[in-house]
């Protein structure tokens, strides 16, 4: 199923644009964010699920999942050279676990682990720092198997994707309770609740419901996403 | 022996009708899809590669249709129109790399093959990003023959070529097919493949307008009627000589000066022009072929083979 080949040339193309850079800043703010109200705030206070829980998770976790999982097979298809990937016998599931796979590893280390390193220098550090680690890790993998889904079916992927994130996660998941069955963010919040409880993460999901919903997402999203890249077909020339 | 067919093959895109009833059969050797922009022949190779599927008709390589097949890539390359490549590679680790989406058993020995037969070696250290537009089309095509496919397409491979890169291109895909391969390119400039010897299938439109010998093709080519407009320091004298020769079959002066010439024979007349002014001492000012639009080419190479 994962191909090194095909991974080897997905993380060099990936951190090989200049586009790399980008998906550090959501990490470095985070950790600049942590700091800076660690300063002007008094021990004691719980601030720290509220940034961390807010920030991180709907901001920098869904960013960084969204360039990466947008990015490793949709800029391909965009510049036309995942012609020569497609043009070879490699099976188009394979293709797509591997390009997800690695898209998923770059999210935990662009998003995952800079949550974890800013939960550490939070006041109330330790278990919380791990379960928003462990609600972040879950989350790069479920956000990138939508993401990849998104670049296969359409061009405007990170368009798509940021209308999901800022539109329905943002605005509707936090009105509409209904609407956070389908936040991949909620998810990952449901997780990070479950190990660490915390009202101020506002988690509004329960721990089953998270991770039945996040498997289903993801193993749907990843087929859908190999089907639709077997009938993939070059866009017609403007006739 | 065909190894491609396509039988009542048409593609359309919404109501535009881009590829329309088509049926050929490609052998090994080299077949030149030709055409102008806009013809159909880029549909036509996608189609082949299967990486579109035919709205109506039947497709096959070797008797198995391409479309949603990823077993034909173990016999078929395919070199796409775009530059795009992972210029961030040297030449070396792309082609190997793709040996190794091949799985073949021995992938070094496959690159160096391919290397080789592109006249690549020596570049093959450096980045893709620093290549000329020649050298990516060669990497390109190394890269689609290193699995020693039977099939090579290739989208348009002179594009953006300077003529020396043209010529070394047309002989590697001379000698490979001449190897027994099939190797089916398309192009949209007659004269960008008179080297070529081989089958030429011209499209118009998105339908087959005609097909045949290349040397037949190329011959309708510049035996085709043509009309000149010339300037130069005698236009009468000029337009006496030219009257005593076969190939015009009008001359007309101009009101502005200068001269407008007919002629039946567009190689004849570009062969034998100089000359004539030359001994008549003459000197030639200008010469500007009219008419040269590439659907009047094709427009007359279909004519020419219907009559």
């Amino acid at each position: 199923m994962f191909n090194p080949t095909v991974a080897m040339l997905t993380v060099r193309a990936t951190l090989g644009r200049r586009r790399a850079l980008l998906f550090a800043i959501p990490a470095v703010a985070l950790i600049a964010l942590t700091l800076a109200v660690r300063a002007t705030h008094p021990a004691g206070t719980s601030w720290a699920a509220q940034v961390l829980g807010d920030f991180g998770f709907s901001v920098l976790l869904p960013l960084t999942a969204l360039i990466l999982g947008t990015g490793v097979l949709g800029a391909e298809i965009d510049d036309g050279s995942a012609l020569h990937l497609l043009a070879t016998p490699v099976s188009r599931s394979s293709i797509v676990v591997t390009k997800f796979a690695v898209a998923a590893v770059l999210t935990m280390a662009f998003a995952a682990v800079p949550e974890l390193i800013a939960g550490l220098l939070a006041p109330s550090g330790g278990r919380l720092a791990v379960a928003l680690f462990i609600g972040a890790l879950a989350g790069s993998v479920i956000y990138n198997a939508v993401f990849v889904l998104a670049s296969v079916v359409t061009s405007r992927a990170i368009a798509v994707g940021l209308l999901y994130v800022l539109i329905w996660e943002g605005l509707l998941g936090n009105l509409v309770g209904g609407a956070r069955i389908l936040s991949v963010a909620h998810y990952s919040l449901g997780i990070a609740n479950a190990i660490y409880p915390d009202k101020d993460l506002n988690a509004g999901l329960g721990l089953t419901t998270s991770v039945t919903l996040g498997v289903v997402v993801t193993v749907a999203a990843l087929v859908l996403a190999s089907r639709r890249l077997s009938a993939f077909a070059i866009q017609g020339e403007p006739a | 022996m065909s190894v491609i067919e396509l039988n009542a093959v048409s593609r359309w895109y919404g109501n535009v009708v881009a590829v329309n009833d088509i049926t050929m059969s490609i052998g090994p050797g080299v077949t030149g899809l030709l055409g102008p922009n806009g013809a159909g022949k880029s549909t036509i190779l996608h189609m082949i590669s299967g990486f579109l599927a035919p709205s109506k008709g039947d497709l096959t390589v070797r008797g198995n249709p391409t479309w949603r097949s990823t077993e034909i890539y173990r016999t078929l390359g395919l070199v796409p129109e775009r530059d795009s490549v992972y210029a961030f590679l040297t030449g070396e680790q792309f082609v190997r790399a793709t040996a190794r989406l091949h799985k073949l058993p021995d992938e070094a020995a496959a690159t160096r093959r391919a290397l080789d037969m592109t006249d690549m070696g020596a570049a093959a250290g450096r980045r893709i990003a620093t290549y000329s537009k020649g050298m990516r089309q060669r990497i390109k095509v190394a890269a689609a023959l290193v699995h020693d496919p039977e099939i090579l397409l290739l989208d348009e491979p002179f594009n953006g070529m300077d003529p020396r890169q043209r010529l070394h291109m047309m002989d590697l895909l001379a000698k490979l097919g001449a190897e027994g391969r099939v190797i089916l390119f398309s192009s949209h400039i007659l004269e960008e493949v008179e080297r070529l010897s081989g089958t030429i299938q011209v499209m118009v439109a998105g339908r087959l307008a005609a097909s045949g010998d290349f040397r037949a093709i190329r011959r309708l080519m510049t035996s085709r009627p043509h009309v000149f407009n010339v300037r130069s320091s005698d236009d009468r004298r000029l337009a006496a000589a030219l009257v005593g020769r076969p190939y015009t079959t009008a001359v007309e002066l101009a009101g502005s000066g200068g001269l407008q010439v007919r002629t039946s024979d567009f190689g004849a007349f570009c062969a034998q022009i100089a000359t004539i002014t030359r001994d008549n001492g003459i000197a030639l000012r200008e010469l500007l072929p009219t008419d040269e639009s590439l659907e009047s080419v094709f427009g007359y190479l279909i004519s020419s083979q219907g009559s």
